[in-house]
């Protein structure tokens, strides 16, 4: 069989040959390789073939073995998804083969041809290769074969090798000559001219190829599997490994695919073809069974069924490539198994490519014969259009398509599907929500179309598809959600250990200064910076490739230019110099001692004395000095000279020369004589200066050795008497002990002698010794001489030595490379080859780089580059880096950074500087090189060794560019001068940025400073200067200032000093502006310049400061008065600071305007109202709208107040005087007649802001008014803020008058034709009302009672005329019905409710909070107080106020009136509202003691004073806050009488009844006592309706009760109240001054007049006014009337007593002028006015004044 | 001249349009806002505008074109006057409801100028009251619109931005740079920044 192989293969050859030469290219390619394997085997010997050849049997057998292995293991394995294509086309070609194989029958049959082609069907099967069952067949029955096979093909092999050596490319030749018909077939089939080539050859060649075909298949189809089989295995395994077979895989995929393109349009074709051959060859001359017919027009016709086996060719032919691909693989997978089954293979191959070859030919062969059969069909074309059979229509049986219908058509049910049914394997439906799973919400569909889809896909599964399975869930519902269930973990698998590239790094925190790094702010800026760096040259002093000789010449060149500089500098000449001078100036100074010591005083003696040690210092010192010069001039000199010789000798030694140095040294020859005298005198000097001082030195030391050998010689002679001593103590001890018996008494005696003796010796003798002084050595001359010649012969030119003088030149020869020994040659060319470049790095980015130059042989380098950098972002940093690039390796030499230049330097002017630069890499070269960091010696002497590093210079430049106008480029400069890297941190650092970074010690600093001498005025140090601020202006004494600025630059900002503005008049006026200083709050249109400002504008500021100053400085009479001002000057100050910060925050009620919720109240209203009549019977005043301040233009007549003036009551009458003088004048009818019509005519007279309105004239003393006036208002600087108005202090007055109409006709004649008549109005009464009452309380409305005069003359009461009891007729008041109010309201100050920080208990605050706030809640109007704010602005707990106090001693005695006494003490004290005092409203309570110093107080403080004193006068009292008209919130007393409740107004005095229903208290909130606190929660507020029971707990709750009992609270108030009495002659004074000017104003007011003062009539009431005090402001009994009325009969006199608390002479002045005293026009009206000060004690006044106008009755 | 020295700035413009997202028939209101260094010499400080619709196209603006015209004297460019401009229209009941404040600086340099002014409404301080004021056509409104013009007391308020007004401004301004000030960037001259930052002034040459 071999043989027969062997000649076929031969033949095959020849006769490929033959047919065609021509070359793959590919292939060719190939078979190079193929080649090139084969001379490597080819190498090998004869004899390591033959063992070879065993081993391969070996291998071979277990190959075998494997293959069999896995064989089986590849069968029971393999279905992977390749399997399983594979399954499908082999199903699909069985299919294919059906039919091609019935065609074939059918062709066969026409044809006669048979048994060949049906036997190449056969195996043609088997050469598909995946069909499991025949494969397995021919893998069997291959086995033996291929044992024998495998023999045989050794056999051949050994035979092959044999041959191999003489042609080693003949198979190569095969291969080649298998390509082209390889790559020929793919077009070859639809060409039938191909054919007939091969035809003759068929028969002859059929058998041999047929056999060989099967053969060839089989072991292919092994092959193949195992290829396969290994393939995937060994991929699996490789996948990581460098794929080198894989390059040859997709070289054949690409050629496949040309492959593939080229069938895919053959088989289109075909298939077109096909389409036309197909009906022709379905038509059939007989008609169609109905089967057939069916079949006809449902089934789809595949045009594949026919094309098949071309699709199954190139499937074939695919797989042949897939095959060869695969063998491929193999046989590289099998060259590293060994090479001799390579070559095995090879032949293999060779042979199966054969085959393979082979094979396809058959194939073509083969399936080209149906083609062959094409122009049999193409008849038959013609036939179908020739003859038409007709024939009747067939009609199909209607059952019968029923039947088939039922088979094909299928309707779903819409029955529900039993669960069971549509879960699968038989198990159970789980139901996953009834296990408590999460189950979505499916979507909505229609169980009828949900059971139909059911259906449906139930009966798809039905038919045979399992995939319907996964339409179900596991309840058997259709699914109709995402499945919950992730298919993979969310979660990694975590691994126990963390993986290494997981692991978390910590890193520092960076600063990323993103936006400063960039110039502009960003890489896009505006600006264009250049930087220019110019890299001209570097030079090496030690390089790599440095020769021997090159060391030293660098070495010699450095020494040398040492010598050059040393020589220019000529240290030791200058010294010597010196050092003469010295000795000169020394010598004479000498002298000069010498010769004039008698003339000198001991002064200049010493003083000379000194000059000459300093000489001597300063000769040694230069000395010194000089010799080392010396020293070093004379080592340098010799190094040198020795380097030099080294040089040489390093030249000689081999033989060539490297560098052209050359050293001269030129000689002086010097006279040897002068020379030696020279030295000699010098060495002389020496010893002699060395010997004076060492002599002083002598001397000193002597001195010190005598003393101390004196002392050494003192204790040794002490210390040897002491032993002496002792001894003999000793001694006489014992002799003692034996006399002991004798003489006792003599022992005795000499014992304390001993005793201290002993201790003393004992003390001498532990002394330590003194150390033996040691005698100084004497000057030893010899020695010294000795020393110092040695000295002088060392350093210095010996005497007769010629001078050197050293001259380096370059003009020495280099011996040319070819010259030198190789070890040089190539050294030298070395440093030919090496090339050195540099980076630019900026940034630490490479941003440029220069050309890389060829190293010199003198190892310089030369660039001469300027690169041209623009920047973006902030130089940070600038780096060179040196490469060297010698042959193809790049090191780094070494790295340099560049300073960032100054503003100022640009390139054109720069300086090119040197930079060292030195590297640590190590190099070491085997020629003469001597390395870099290795250790080398010089020459043969080789004794020291030498590292040297690679250093060198690189000159180098960095400058900013300039542009083509010459501007440089350098990017922008903050003002914080040149630019510089600490920049950015001098804007951190303030004692950096003014140039003392560092500093930490201020003192040091100027110590520094002052030891250094710096220059103070030197710019430079103007930093160090401003640091140390000099003391006293004297430069000299820097001191560092006591405090550290912190902004230390403000002082640069400030526009103008300090003084400039607080002059600047403008300045002034903003600043007061600014801070709302109340004359310049609204201050309009500052002008813009000093010049421009009104003259005045300050004279009211100016004026108004210095009364403030002027109180401060007590001049005033009033000096208690003015000590209160400024006691409350100071309060008002604290807390009007305290509040200036409140002032201005604001609620959103202020600024947002937003409707209040509904509430069930409102909604109630709001529907009462539509309820409610449009007209009501009892119209109710409505709440009006808060206007804002802002809102209010400073139009003067904005803002009203309202006084509605209702009515009057009980108005005194006039009475008296008319009816008794009725009898006396018959006269005057016409008065009588009036005065019984209208008792009183009264009016009522509004003043507010000295503007008047009144009311019409009324009749009677019950009048009604029903009037309305306005009156305007104007706020202090059109400020309407509630700041502003809460602190206006005027007051409301209105006035009660009688308007009296007195008939002044003179002639009685006259009286029935003309009227004369005179109107007089009397003043009744008055009420006073503080704006600022009006403008807490909105409105004011009610009964008032009118404060009348205790005496009115003239006047009384209607009642007086009943006789009726008088105690009612004390008790008649005028009232006055009112209703006042603001037009439009103005918006009240808020409470401030700001927490005050208080020193109470917080438990207890939160509970008097809670209890506070429950009590609120439920009655809003009842105020209520748990806690004041006292005077230092802190929380203090009001029942602290209370605290018995005992009131002045005169008020005590006087019992029963003591109480009223009291009251009238208190109410006598000045009202002043909190409001007025303490700007911004918050009520402040200030302590009793407090209260009488300031001498002013609100209600409360009356309140609580008067409480405190009723206290101490054993009542039982409380404190009543509540609200009252017209005060409205208030304070009133509340005393426990016999069987009444008294309720006091501390303001006025009076007290009422609880009873009295005309008591001014309209709402009771709540008592307070220093126990407890009553909140009133009884249904009535107003004290007449309500129960004063105190304990019952219905009508009032208590703060402290048994829940929260009173934890004892300590009060406030002080122990005692200190009261002194009055002065008396001040009082006087104050008295007499106040009617002086109540005199004199009222002689102003009227001015038209003369006014005449009735002394009498003052006389009288003079006396009067004492009584009404005592009364205590009571109207007298009638006795003093009379008297007054007796002595004024024939006057009509109108008079009324005044009674003020005085506080001050306006308010007074103020008052009487309400009274309208003054308006009397009457020519003969008289005046009487009288004024009493009654004092009480601590300076409380009660002012009397009455004035009185009389009229001569006629 | 005997009258003190002042500088005039009048302001002449339009209140051109406005965008509300949701809301329709606005009319807007202004007034200045100035310092006590100022006085209006001639103008309206005050007024307000025609209702107008929302245009019916894609940018549905508001198109007011309302002018203003106002020459301010002063003597100090503290408080610089500042136009507060609030839209009003009708709510769903037809009640009368606040859209917006907004405010502006008037430009301090002359020339053409055109300003969009973003503008706000305070919000309810509550939900409950947010629900009654939209039942009850009673949004809460500033209590002064001068208030979105200074600082002080907006702390306490809450607002909900509605949209914009743009508004144009030509201003003129007369004796400006009389009185030393230098609103335009010719007028500057140059600034001498002092060399030896932190050394008082005469230091060096005093010594």
């Amino acid at each position: 069989m071999a043989t027969f192989k062997k000649k076929k293969k031969d033949r095959l050859l020849t006769n490929e040959e033959d047919e065609d030469g021509v070359s793959n290219p590919i292939m060719a390619g190939e078979a190079d390789s193929v080649q090139e394997i084969m001379p490597g085997g080819g190498e090998s010997s004869a004899a390591e073939t033959v063992s070879e050849d065993q081993e391969a049997q070996s291998l071979l057998q277990t190959l075998k073995k494997t293959r069999k292995k896995k064989k089986r293991e590849l069968d029971d394995e393999l279905i992977s998804p390749k399997d399983d294509l594979a399954r499908e086309l082999q199903s699909l070609k069985k299919k294919s083969k059906e039919k091609v194989e019935e065609t074939f029958r059918r062709e066969s049959e026409e044809e006669g041809e048979g048994e060949e082609e049906e036997e190449v069907t056969v195996p043609e099967v088997a050469d598909d290769g995946t069909l499991p069952m025949p494969e397995e067949e021919v893998a069997e029955t291959a086995k033996p074969v291929e044992g024998e096979e495998e023999v045989s093909r050794i056999k051949k092999l050994r035979k092959k090798k044999e041959e191999v050596e003489e042609t080693p490319i003949e198979p190569a030749d095969e291969v080649d000559a298998a390509t082209p018909r390889e790559a020929t077939p793919p077009p070859s089939p639809p060409e039938p001219e191909t054919l007939p080539e091969p035809t003759p050859r068929t028969t002859s060649l059929r058998a041999r190829m047929r056999s060989r075909l099967e053969k060839a298949k089989e072991e292919a189809a092994q092959e193949i599997r195992e290829v396969e089989k290994e393939n995937r295995e060994e991929r699996q395994e490789r996948l990581l490994k460098g794929r080198r077979d894989k390059r040859g895989v997709t070289r054949f995929d690409t050629e496949m695919d040309e492959a593939e393109l080229e069938r895919l349009v053959e088989s289109k074709q075909m298939k077109l073809r096909m389409k036309k051959e197909q009906p022709k060859k379905e038509k059939p001359v007989y008609m169609p069974t109905t089967e057939e017919a069916y079949d006809f027009f449902t089934r789809n016709f595949e045009p594949e069924l026919v094309e098949e086996p071309v699709v199954e060719k190139a499937d074939t032919e695919a797989e042949e490539k897939k095959k060869k691909e695969e063998k491929k693989e193999g046989e590289e997978e099998e060259k590293k198994e060994g090479e001799e089954e390579t070559k095995e293979k090879q032949e293999g191959e060779e042979e199966e490519k054969k085959d393979g070859e082979e094979e396809t030919a058959s194939k073509k062969e083969k399936k080209e014969k149906p083609e062959d059969e094409q122009p049999l069909l193409e008849p038959e074309e013609d036939i179908m259009f020739g003859h038409v059979v007709m024939c009747r229509a067939e009609y199909p049986d209607p059952a019968e398509i029923e039947k088939k219908e039922m088979e094909i058509l299928y309707v779903p049910s819409v029955k529900l599907i039993p669960n069971a049914e549509k879960v699968f394997d038989q198990q159970q439906p789980r139901f996953l929500e009834e296990e408590g799973f999460y189950v979505g919400i499916r979507p909505q569909t229609s169980g009828m179309n949900q059971n139909k889809m059911e259906h449906r896909l139930l009966k798809e599964a039905e038919k045979g598809r399992l995939s319907s399975k996964k339409w179900f869930g596991e309840d058997g519902r259709i699914l109709a959600l995402p499945d919950p269930l992730r298919g993979t973990p969310s979660r990694p698998p975590v691994p126990e250990e963390p993986e290494p590239h997981l692991e978390t790094v910590f890193r520092h925190a960076t600063m990323r200064e993103y936006n400063t790094r960039y110039i502009d702010g960003a890489i896009e800026g505006g600006g264009h910076y250049q930087l220019d760096v110019d890299i001209n040259s570097i030079i090496f002093s030690h390089h790599h490739l440095f020769s021997r000789e090159h060391v030293l010449a660098t070495r010699l060149m450095q020494l040398f230019e040492q010598y050059i500089i040393r020589k220019k500098k000529n240290m030791a000449e200058y010294l010597t110099e010196k050092l003469k001078a010295l000795k000169n100036s020394s010598l004479h100074l000498r002298d000069h001692i010498e010769s004039h010591r008698s003339e000198h005083s001991d002064a200049d003696r010493t003083n000379y004395q000194k000059r000459l040690t300093d000489y001597k210092l300063e000769i040694r010192k230069t000395r010194e000095l000089r010799d080392q010069e010396e020293q070093a001039d004379r080592t340098l000199l010799k190094n040198i000279i020795h380097t030099w010789k080294e040089m040489k000798a390093q030249r000689e030694l081999q033989k060539y020369n490297n560098t052209p140095l050359k050293l001269q040294i030129r000689k002086e020859e010097v006279e040897k004589k002068q020379d030696l005298l020279l030295w000699k005198q010098e060495i002389e000097d020496e010893i002699e200066e060395i010997k004076e001082e060492y002599e002083d030195e002598y001397y000193r030391k002597m001195h010190i050795y005598s003393e101390e050998l004196e002392k050494y010689n003192k204790q040794q002679e002490a210390k040897n008497a002491a032993r002496i001593r002792q001894q003999n103590k000793g001694r006489r001890g014992s002799k003692q002990r034996r006399q002991s018996t004798g003489s006792g008494a003599a022992s005795d005696t000499d014992q304390p002698v001993s005793e201290e003796q002993a201790q003393l010796d004992r003390e001498i003798l532990d002394e330590e010794d003194l150390p033996k002084p040691e005698m100084p050595e004497p000057f030893e001359e010899g020695e010294l001489r000795e020393k110092i010649t040695a000295k002088a012969r060392e350093i210095r030119r010996r005497p007769g030595e010629p001078k050197l003088h050293l001259e380096l030149t370059t003009t020495g020869t280099v011996t040319a490379t070819q010259q030198c020994p190789r070890g040089e040659q190539s050294r030298r060319e070395d440093v030919s080859k090496c090339k050195v470049f540099v980076k630019v790095l900026f940034n630490n980015k490479e941003v440029s780089r220069t050309t890389s130059k060829l190293l010199s042989q003198d190892f310089k380098v030369n660039f001469g580059q300027i690169l041209n950098l623009k920047i973006v972002q902030w130089p940070e940093s600038i780096k060179f880096q040196i490469f060297e690039n010698s042959g193809f390796s790049t090191d780094l030499l070494a790295e340099l950074f560049a300073g960032i230049p100054e503003v100022s330097v640009t390139s054109q002017a720069v300086q090119i500087e040197d930079m060292e630069f030195s590297s640590d890499v190590k190099i070491q070269h085997n020629h003469e090189g001597v390395g870099s960091g290795r250790p080398f010696s010089f020459g043969s002497k080789g004794t020291d060794t030498l590292i040297l590093m690679t250093t060198g210079t690189l000159t180098a430049s960095v400058a900013w560019g300039v542009n083509d106008n010459g501007v440089p480029l350098v990017p922008p400069i903050g003002p914080g001068g040149p630019y510089n890297i600490f920049d950015s941190m001098k804007k951190m650092d303030p004692v950096a940025a003014i140039g003392a970074a560092g500093v930490m010690d201020l003192q040091k600093l100027a110590k520094w400073f002052l030891a250094s001498r710096l220059d103070p005025n030197d710019p430079n140090n103007a930093d160090l200067v401003y640091m140390l601020r000099p003391r006293e202006g004297d430069f000299g004494q820097l001191l560092p200032s006591d405090f550290f600025r912190l902004e230390q630059l403000q002082e640069e900002f400030d526009l103008v000093p300090d003084e400039e503005i607080q002059n600047n008049r403008r300045f002034q006026l903003l600043e007061l502006r600014d801070l709302e200083v109340l004359d310049f709050r609204n201050f309009k249109m500052v002008p813009p310049f000093d010049r421009e400002l009104a003259r005045d504008v300050f004279v009211e500021y100016d004026r108004k400061k210095r009364e403030e100053q002027k109180l401060k400085q007590v001049e005033d009479i009033e000096s208690h008065r003015a000590a209160i001002a400024r006691f409350r000057q100071r309060v008002r100050e604290q807390v009007m600071q305290r509040f200036r910060v409140l002032a201005h925050q604001k609620k959103l009620d202020d600024v947002v305007n937003e409707p209040a919720v509904p509430n069930v109240a409102m909604i109630g209203t709001s529907l009462m109202r539509v309820l409610e009549r449009k007209r009501p019977m009892r119209p109710q005043r409505k709440e009006r709208k808060k206007i804002t301040a802002q809102a209010i233009k400073g139009d003067e007549k904005e803002v009203k107040i309202l006084v509605n003036i209702l009515r009057a009551g009980d108005i005194p009458i006039r009475m008296a005087l008319s009816s008794r003088t009725a009898g006396g004048g018959g006269g005057r009818p016409d008065t009588e007649r009036k005065g019984k019509e209208s008792l009183v005519r009264p009016f009522v007279e509004v003043m507010f802001q000295h503007n008047t309105v009144k009311t019409s004239v009324a009749d009677g003393p019950n009048p009604s008014f029903n009037e309305e006036l306005e009156l305007s208002f104007k706020a202090p600087n059109d400020d309407y803020s509630p700041s502003s108005l809460q602190q206006v202090t005027d007051i409301i007055f209105l006035n009660l008058y009688d308007e009296m109409v007195v008939n002044i006709l003179e002639d009685d004649r006259e009286r029935g034709t003309s009227i004369h008549q005179r109107i007089e109005k009397h003043w009744l009464g008055s009420l006073k009302i503080p704006f600022s009452t009006l403008y807490l309380n909105g409105k004011i409305d009610g009964k008032f009672t009118i404060d009348t005069p205790p005496i009115l003359l003239g006047y009384g009461h209607e009642q007086t005329r009943g006789e009726l009891d008088l105690i009612i007729n004390h008790d008649v008041r005028t009232t006055l019905s009112i209703f006042m109010t603001i037009e439009p309201p103005l918006t009240q100050p808020e409470h401030v409710k700001e927490k005050f920080t208080s020193t109470e208990h917080e438990k207890l605050l939160a509970h008097a909070e809670n209890w506070q706030r429950n009590f609120e809640t439920k009655f809003p109007q009842r105020e209520i107080l748990t806690t004041v704010i006292d005077v230092n602005g802190k929380s203090v707990f009001v029942t602290r106020y209370f605290k018995p106090l005992h009131p002045p001693e005169e008020f005590i005695s006087k019992g029963e009136q003591s109480a009223e006494l009291v009251a009238r003490y208190v109410s006598l004290i000045p009202f002043v509202s909190d409001s007025v005092i303490f700007a911004g409203l918050c009520d402040i309570w200030s302590t009793c003691a407090q209260f009488l110093m300031m001498l002013s107080g609100d209600e409360e403080e009356h309140a609580v004073l008067l409480a405190n004193y009723f206290l101490a006068l054993n009542k039982k009292t409380w404190l009543i806050i509540g609200s009252a008209i017209p005060e409205g919130p208030t304070a009133y007393v509340l005393t426990e009488e016999q069987d009444d409740f008294w309720i006091w107004n501390a303001g006025t005095g009076k007290h009422f009844s609880v009873r009295d229903s005309n008591c001014p208290l309209q709402v009771v909130g709540c008592l307070i006592n220093s126990e407890n606190i009553w909140a009133n929660i009884q249904q009535y507020e107003k004290p007449a309706q309500m129960s004063f029971v105190l304990n019952d707990s219905k009508c009032w709750s208590t703060l402290f009760g048994r829940t929260f009992p009173s934890p004892g609270l300590g009060s406030v108030q002080p122990e005692a109240l200190y009261y002194f009495s009055t002065d008396k002659v001040y009082v006087r004074d104050l008295q007499e001054k106040i009617e002086q000017m109540l005199k004199n104003k009222i002689m102003d007011w009227r001015s038209r007049h003369i006014t005449r003062w009735n002394r009498h009539c003052t006389q009288i009431i003079r006396k009067l006014l004492p009584i009404l005090e005592e009364n205590l402001g009571k109207p007298v009994g009638p006795q003093h009337l009379t008297e007054l009325e007796q002595q004024f009969g024939s006057y009509k006199v109108s008079g009324f007593p005044i009674n003020l608390p005085f506080t001050e002479l306006n308010s007074i002045i103020e008052s009487v002028y309400a009274t309208g005293v003054h308006a009397q026009e009457s020519r003969e009206i008289e005046f009487a006015l009288a004024v009493y000060v009654h004092p009480y004690p601590n300076s409380i006044l009660s002012v009397w004044i009455y004035v009185a106008s009389l009229i001569r009755q006629r | 001249m005997a009258t003190s020295s002042v500088f005039l700035v009048n302001v002449a413009g339009q209140i051109e349009t406005g965008e509300f997202q949701e809301f329709d028939d606005l009319y807007c209101k202004y007034c200045f806002v100035y310092g006590p260094d100022w006085l209006i010499t001639s103008g309206l400080e005050e007024s307000i505008s025609q209702i107008t619709k929302k245009s019916e196209d894609e940018r549905q603006l508001f198109c007011w074109n309302f002018p203003l015209d106002v020459t301010f004297k002063s003597t100090n460019p503290y408080g610089w006057p500042q136009l507060v401009v609030h839209v009003y229209g009708l709510d769903v009941f037809g009640v009368d409801t606040i859209r917006g404040y907004g405010v502006t600086h008037v430009p301090i340099t002359p020339g053409r100028h055109k300003r969009i002014i973003p503008v706000f409404v305070p919000e309810s301080s509550s939900t409950l009251q947010k629900l009654t004021s939209w039942f009850l056509s009673n949004r809460p409104e500033f209590v002064d619109p001068r208030v979105v013009a200074q600082g002080e007391g907006r702390e306490v308020t809450r607002v909900r931005s509605q949209g914009f007004v743009s508004v144009s401004f030509n201003v003129v301004m007369k004796d400006m740079k009389k009185l030393g000030y230098d609103v335009l960037p010719s007028d500057l001259s140059t600034v001498n920044v002092p060399e030896n930052v932190g050394v008082q002034q005469g230091r060096v040459s005093e010594a």
